[in-house]
């Protein structure tokens, strides 16, 4: 089974690569593969010339502290049982960066930069809603100063006014810090509000990549301009055009 | 006489903690050929009204303190269980997110279809199978007949929902109401289910309720559209007005939340955040329950003490609000189309 099979691409220092694709297309599997949260079978992931797939022990774990993930699910990848300002303190005690004093600091300032009230440190992630624990999730993935982070699916479990405050808070992010996102979404809408570049995924391969503006207003590839017209957007009049195109594509997909 | 009208619905929940007023008087129509889009955010009450009409909610700790279920001039809230089961699946089905947990993993999809069909119907065990596969075909299942004899588990998300469509439709309901129809699918399976309830809902002249937190599902599928917040109705029109003119600050806010997908600035596109959450529905305050998140709102306002009624600002057009766009002169937040 390939789940990822052949992908090629690169980010560029501060820029945001969109990677979009269906349940299954080998987004997910892609950043993981790039963290070495997952070791590929074959290929090769640089990181600023660095090759990561041949790191080990130290060395990796000394990358692992410039490349930072944020998950989909704020409810299941936060430890239940550890308070918000541990949580957001691991990352710094694992990788021994701080005296007990530096890292309470530390702490504080991270859950105010998320916009997160910094005097509920010692409270659970449970007592919090979606979009609260993302933002608790975003000040661990911050917490050693990353150059990279990869934000898999990190709206898709929240409410709509709630994913437009995570969305805004990652591109201040973005700015402040100069970060670099690979940022992975089903959402063809989400994403082109994130992203400079864009990297479509179907079975396991990139099919499309490009300027996003270019690969959302010429798609060049068939599965591209399917996925982008079944997207429904908030138009009624718009919608009944886009239904008729789509139902004369999805006609040539299953002809041709 | 619409088909279905629902009056003042209340529907609470008794927790230890204390009464959530879930559903907190809400009133529609629908009529056949009619799809009454149902749009709001995670615990506005959207499924639990749904529930309430299907008499699906769980008692206790839930019950319909208020409020009346008229379906074709019945009064469903106050049917006994048995009456109820004869309507249910038969009159009015329903279809929900995920079929997953709706279908029975022990039991085929033929089986599973026949059953709905000889519980309802004075049929055969051969005129229901053939019908089960005439259903299966319908909803475009390929092989069908194949496809009767095969575990929910061995079919794909899109073909599942299929399945759970034909057994919803299988004899021939007079409603439909789907509660998120499409949100566990991928973009192009959820148009081509979208796509399917359409059709056969032409085809079959069904009422339908769709129920979504999508306002783009919204937009391709719904004739009219009730936006809930906390409970309550803060907006009703029919869909293209809606769009054209939201007109509570809420509509408004969901709206310009949206990333865009045919917007030229993509990237630098700001979305309107709304400050805050929805209130408690505990005790929820007697004021206006978006007052707390509403950019016009201030102190000094009645809607700070009272609750606005739900009025009609332009012929079939309902807003819940102090401060519609329409009456603020000058002060129109700009929603991008």
């Amino acid at each position: 089974m390939h789940a990822v099979d052949g992908v090629s691409f690169d980010i560029l220092n501060g820029e945001t690569l969109g990677l979009v694709g269906e349940s299954g297309s080998g987004k997910s599997t892609t950043g993981y593969c790039i963290l070495q949260l997952m070791r590929p079978n074959s290929g090769s992931v640089r990181f600023e010339g660095v090759e990561l797939t041949e790191l080990k022990g130290e060395s990796l774990r000394r990358m692992r502290r410039r490349m930072q993930i944020v998950f989909q699910d704020p409810y299941s990848s936060l430890d239940p049982r550890m308070t918000v300002g541990n949580i957001v303190a691991e990352p710094l005690i694992v990788h021994s960066v701080s005296n007990r004093k530096e890292r309470r600091a530390r702490v504080r300032e991270l859950l105010d930069t998320v916009g997160f009230d910094p005097s509920f440190t010692n409270r659970y992630p449970h007592e919090f809603s979606g979009g609260q624990r993302q933002r608790i999730g975003i000040a661990r993935a911050l917490a050693l100063s990353p150059d990279l982070i990869v934000c898999d699916e990190p709206v898709s479990a929240l409410d709509v006014s709630i994913q437009a405050q995570i969305l805004n808070l990652l591109k201040d992010l973005q700015d402040q810090f100069g970060l670099t996102y690979l940022f992975i979404a089903h959402d063809l809408s989400v994403v082109r509000t994130m992203s400079d570049r864009i990297a479509v995924m179907n079975d396991g391969k990139i099919v499309e990549i490009g300027d996003a503006q270019y690969v959302y207003s010429h798609p060049r590839e068939e599965y591209t301009r399917a996925l982008l017209k079944a997207v429904p957007i908030p138009d009624p009049r718009k919608m009944k055009e886009r239904k008729q195109e789509r139902r004369q594509l999805q006609k040539s997909l299953a002809d041709g | 006489m619409a088909a279905l009208e629902v009056r003042d619905l209340q529907t609470h929940f008794f927790t230890r903690e204390g009464v959530v007023r879930a559903v907190d008087g809400v009133s529609f129509s629908v009529d056949r050929g009619q799809t009454l889009g149902i749009v709001g955010e995670s615990g506005c009450g959207k499924s639990v009204t749904a529930l309430s009409i299907m008499g699906l909610i769980p008692k206790p700790p839930a019950k319909i303190v208020g409020g009346e279920v008229q379906w074709e001039g019945r009064e469903l809230t106050t049917l006994s269980e048995r009456q109820l089961e004869d309507v249910r699946g038969h009159e009015i089905a329903m279809i929900f997110q995920d079929p997953m947990t709706s279908l029975n993993p022990t039991l085929t999809i033929g089986t599973q279809i026949k059953e709905t069909l000889r519980r309802h119907l004075d049929i055969s065990k051969d005129a229901a199978r053939k019908r089960a596969i005439e259903l299966l075909d319908e909803v475009g299942i390929p092989k069908p007949e194949s496809r009767l004899d095969d575990y929910p588990h061995r079919l794909s998300g899109g073909m599942r929902q299929r399945a759970m469509i034909a057994i919803a439709i299988s004899c021939n309901p007079e409603l439909l109401i789907a509660d998120e129809p499409t949100t566990a699918l991928d973009v192009t399976v959820q148009a081509q289910v979208l796509d399917l309830l359409e059709e056969l809902q032409a085809s079959h002249e069904m009422a339908m309720i769709l129920i979504t937190h999508d306002m783009g599902v919204i937009a391709e599928s719904a004739d009219d559209v009730v936006v809930m917040y906390a409970g309550q109705i803060v907006e009703q029109a029919p869909v293209q007005e809606l769009f054209d003119h939201p007109e509570h600050p809420y509509t408004e806010a969901l709206l310009g939340a949206l990333p865009q997908i045919d917007d030229a600035s993509g990237r630098n596109q700001r979305l309107t955040a709304i400050r805050g959450r929805p209130p408690d529905l505990i005790d929820p305050p007697k004021a206006c329950r978006f007052a707390a998140r509403c950019p016009h709102a201030s102190s000094g306002d009645s809607c700070a003490t009272h609750m606005p009624e739900l009025r009609e600002i332009r012929p079939g057009h309902f807003v819940r609000s102090q401060h519609p766009a329409s009456e603020r002169a000058g002060k129109r937040v700009e929603v991008t189309a």
